[in-house]
Order: structure tokens, then sequence, then C-alpha cells
């Protein structure tokens, strides 16, 4: 791809951005969605959010990971274990990831394989 | 795109709200800020050169659509192709949309689009939880755009500081697993009855099990499984559940 054709490509991601985030906020009339389906939308942030989580915590270059040794799995109970005594993310976050470094496990998530946000 | 600070009113910035819906978003932004280094380090190490990563983490800033296009365009795939893949892999955006309308529907469109534009997915979970139910309320705009300046800072300041410094951060560290961490942590603080803990396992299988499926759709399958056990037990429990002792 040559500079420019990327440039274009790289502006059209933004629109893609701009389109997908405000989809139902575009038209100036509101979309008719049917009650059940609002209703069920409730259930969409937690569904979302684990539904990121838990490929990257049981998952490993696309197959379920066979070996209890996984650092990450270690790394997830002590988190889990801190956010339900304390209630606070950011320490879930330091307990899980000083975990991780001091385990003696195969290599955590290499870049590339997180989903981002 | 800067234009969103003056949209509403002058005074968003002082407004109490501006200030909580920042501080709701630091507890997580550890987690953002190790996703964005990440993303930053694989748009320069793909061969997209620093200015265009520059401009791709600017102008896109939507982290999993940036790495599922880097490779396409490194290969030079067609454009459509390009934008195809991102629009399938930012499919989960199409559906929060619809959950903004209630809140957002009665601001101008230019706004509408531009709160839009500005939405993370942890902006989104974080509001919702803020304000479950939905109509709307002046507070809401100014906890919304304190929560989304602190997400653009905490994602873009280390996207930079990935591109510039790409061939000195070790890739082996594995410091995207910290924004798992912290992506798990809001998962558990948003359980709260027995529908919820049961749409959350659901869509947990449900990721797993379509997990091979591609551009990221074994969310979108997540989310309409856990919506549709939602609904059943929504409707097999008479009224609205009744909030129940965390199983701690």
């Amino acid at each position: 791809m040559s500079t420019w054709e990327a440039v274009v490509a790289i502006v059209g991601l933004a629109l893609v951005t701009i389109v997908t985030r405000s989809f139902f906020l575009i038209p100036d009339r509101e979309v008719p969605l049917p009650g059940w389906v609002k209703q069920g939308l409730r259930y969409a942030p937690l569904a979302a959010l684990a539904a990121v989580v838990a490929p990257e915590l049981v998952m490993s270059q696309g197959h379920l990971i066979h070996t209890l040794k996984d650092a990450r799995l270690y790394a997830a109970l002590t988190s889990t274990a801190y956010f339900f005594w304390r209630r606070d993310i950011l320490g879930t976050i330091l307990t899980g990831t000083a975990d991780a470094g001091t385990a003696a496990g195969p290599r955590l998530v290499k870049p590339g394989e997180t989903a981002g946000s | 795109m800067t234009e969103l600070s003056e949209a509403p009113a002058a005074a968003v910035w002082r407004h109490p709200e501006f200030r909580r819906g920042a501080k709701e978003m630091v507890g997580v932004a550890l987690g953002i800020a190790a996703w964005g280094l990440v993303t930053g380090v694989a748009m320069t190490k793909s061969g997209l050169g620093v200015p265009l990563s520059v401009l791709m983490s600017l102008i896109v800033f939507a982290g999993s659509s940036q790495l599922a296009s880097l490779p396409l365009i490194a290969s030079g795939a067609p454009l459509w192709v390009v934008w195809a893949t991102s629009f399938c892999v930012n499919l989960r955006f199409v559906i929060f949309s619809a959950q903004w309308r209630p809140y957002f529907g009665g601001l101008s469109r230019f706004k509408r689009i531009a709160l839009g534009y500005f939405t993370a997915d942890l902006n989104y979970v974080i509001f919702m939880r803020r304000f479950p139910e939905p109509r709307p309320s002046p507070e809401q705009v100014p906890y919304f755009l304190g929560g989304v300046a602190t997400n653009w800072f905490a994602w873009q300041v280390p996207s930079m500081v990935g591109i510039f410094l790409a061939d000195s951060i070790p890739t082996q560290w594995g410091i995207g697993f910290a924004g798992t961490l912290a992506l798990l942590g809001l998962t558990y603080s948003l359980l709260s009855d027995r529908a919820s803990w049961i749409s959350a396992i659901v869509a947990a299988c449900a990721a797993v099990a379509a997990y091979a499926l591609p551009l990221k759709l074994n969310i979108v399958v997540a989310i309409a499984a856990a919506v549709a056990v939602g609904l059943v037990i929504d409707h097999t429990s008479q009224r609205p559940a009744l909030p129940e002792e965390d199983l701690t």
C-alpha cells in the first residue's frame, strides 16, 4: 500500500469509528426498537466485558489452555480474591500484575493478542 | 474532533459531575494505558511508520479496530476489506449506540455524533453503571465528558509513547495483561443480582466457545446470548429480579 493509500485507509477507519459508535444516534428520529430489545440491552455492558475478558484468561493462540501452570490463572485468582476483599479496581490490577510477574508459569500475553478498547 | 469541549456549556469542566466522571474512570485508567501502549508498539512494528501511526491513533481511536486493520494494511489488502473488517470488529458499538438514544436523543445531531465518537467501551460501561435509568438528566453530559476526557488521555499518551519508543519496549512483559485485569475488576463491579451473574457466565462461555469466529464476532454472539438469557430470567421471575447477596 502506498503512503497515500494508507492515509485513505486510515481516514476511512476513522469514519467507521464515527459511524459504528454513533449508529443509532445519527438519525434525527428515534429508530423504533421493540420493547424487549430495549429491556434486554441492560445486560449488554456486562456481557461485552465478560466476553472480552474470558478468552484472554483461559485461551492461548486460539485454544483453551491445557496446563494449570499458566501464570494468567494465578494472576486472575489473586485479582479476584483482592477485588472481593477490597472492591477496588486499581488494587485488583496491581495485585494480579505483581502475581503474574513472580509466578513461574509460561509467558504472559504478548502485545497484539489483547482485545484493546 | 477537539470542538467537543465547546459543544456543551463552557462551564462543563467545573461541574462536579465532570470531576466525578473523571474520577470513576481513573480506577481503570491503568488498564486503558496498558492497552494504549501495546497498541502503539504494534502500530510501529507493523511497518506503518511513525507519522501514519500517530495519525491512526489520533483519528481512528479504537484499539481493537486498529489492531485488526494493521496486518491488512501491511499486506496491501483492498480498502473495502480493511473497512469492512473494522466495521465488524466495531459491531458491539452499534449495539451500545441504541442505548445512548434515551440519554442523548435530545441533543443536536452534531453533538450526538461527537459524543458517540468519543465513547470507548469502558465509558459506556461506567456510564450505564452510574445512570441505569434510561431517561435524560442535566448531570449526564458533564459526567460523560469527564469520563471520555480521562479515557482519551489515558489512551493517547501511552499510545504515543508506544509509537515513538516501540523498539525499546520489551514485548515479553505482558503489559496487555494489566488491561485484562482492569476489565476483570470492572466486570466484578457490575455483578449484582442473580440475573447478572448468570448472564455474565453465559457471555463468558459463549465468547470462549465461539472464539474461532473471525473478526471478534464471538463478542457479538456472547452479547446476544447473554441478552437472551437475561430476558428469559426477567420473564420467569415475574418482577425485576430482587437484589441478592453476592456469592462471596
